[in-house]
């Protein structure tokens, strides 16, 4: 195993291979998301994006996108320019719940994790309760997370990568 | 930030090593040892310590509940004294005047200004009250899993070293390398693969 803080940096570009993997399977292969969360009923684009291209040091890209209706076509047309997703806002939904939050390319780590409304803890005796719960909703996104970057880290280092994985995203880029 | 808070960041750790049994003992014994310290009418300007997550203000490990359902949950609480400068700069140059006025001279060596102002910052440290920032954790000793409920870089180093401090164990924070080498599913060529790995271009 590599040194910790050497790797953080030198594998950023996993990271964000990762989101821009996630959000062309989002468009493009509802089976595999079934497949690892059968109770998933969609996981879609939220209302922001961050792509990054570093392709040309001198001349490196960052597009944010933001709003509830934004179009996604900038975030694109990076992609089309050899950028990669360096961050993303996602809703998750199962059921009638609803969970939203953001993930981050070079940590994996989330934020503005907003999960389906809980009951009000108004007693001592309550906060068991609680926490048992909200441990729970929060599984339910991070396991599909956890889930999905294993999926995307066995393909990565496999030979389908290059050979399937690789020409499907560059036409779903070159084409969307 | 709560792990009950209407919205919460988790930064997700591996817990590597056994811990001593019984289990919830020692770590209990390991809380207590690095409960946070008060600071409050002392001269330190940080402390960083062990707090239960349903009392984080009045920490007692030996009452406190340590464990919910199958899974530890405490806290990790920051308390950190912030003396704004115009403050320090004012009561440096009172203390300057009056050490120029006592003394007859007109100037100060910089060793006098050094001393000067580290004794005003802890005159005024000890009139400061400090600010706690508490930070939630669950963790799932079974599994080796650990999430702490913020994304700050200075707490989640604070974490790391703590928690190895408190309970000889190691944490790792898993990020897009760590979370692909501790993959279950990977064989040796392909972890061999991981540490030569380059990246992939998505555009012809």
């Amino acid at each position: 195993m590599l040194d910790v803080a050497v790797a953080y940096s030198r594998y950023q570009f996993l990271g964000e291979e990762f989101l821009s993997w996630l959000w062309f399977v989002i468009e493009n292969d509802h089976q595999l998301l079934q497949q690892l969360d059968p109770d998933l009923a969609a996981l879609e684009i939220g209302h922001r994006m961050v792509v990054v291209n570093r392709r040309h040091r001198d001349t490196g890209e960052t597009v944010t996108i933001r709003g509830d209706h934004a179009g996604m076509e900038e975030g694109l047309l990076t992609l089309k320019k050899g950028g990669m997703v360096a961050e993303i806002h996602l809703i998750y939904r199962s059921g009638d719940n609803e969970w939203q939050f953001s993930l981050k390319g070079e940590s994996l780590n989330l934020s503005s994790l907003k999960v389906p409304a809980t009951g009000r803890v108004e007693t001592e005796e309550e906060i068991e309760g609680a926490v048992i719960e909200k441990i729970y909703l929060y599984e339910r996104v991070i396991g599909l997370i956890n889930r999905l970057y294993a999926r995307f880290v066995k393909l990565r280092l496999g030979d389908e990568w290059n050979k399937l994985v690789v020409p499907a995203v560059r036409k779903w880029i070159r084409t969307a | 930030m709560g792990l009950l808070s209407t919205s919460v960041s988790i930064t997700q750790y591996r817990v590597e090593g056994q811990i001593k049994a019984p289990v919830l003992d020692t770590i209990r014994a390991g809380l207590k040892k690095h409960t946070i310290d008060e600071i409050d009418n002392e001269t330190s300007e940080q402390v960083v310590g062990w707090t239960p997550f349903e009392n984080p203000f009045t920490p007692n490990f030996d009452t406190a509940d340590i464990v919910i359902d199958t899974t530890f949950v405490f806290s990790l609480r920051i308390d950190k004294k912030s003396i704004p400068a115009k403050i320090v700069t004012k009561h440096l140059n009172l203390e300057m005047t009056r050490r120029l006025a006592e003394s007859n001279r007109d100037f100060l060596s910089r060793a006098e200004k050094k001393e000067i102002k580290e004794r005003v910052v802890n005159v005024l440290s000890t009139r400061i009250p400090a600010t706690p920032n508490v930070y939630d954790l669950t963790w799932d000793y079974e599994a080796g899993r650990l999430w702490f409920f913020t994304n700050l870089k200075s707490a989640n180093e604070a974490l790391e070293s703590l928690f190895t401090q408190s309970f000889k164990l190691s944490l790792i924070r898993l990020f897009p390398y760590t979370a692909a080498e501790f993959n279950p599913d990977l064989t040796g060529p392909e972890k061999d693969h991981l540490n030569q790995l380059k990246p992939t271009l998505f555009v012809d």
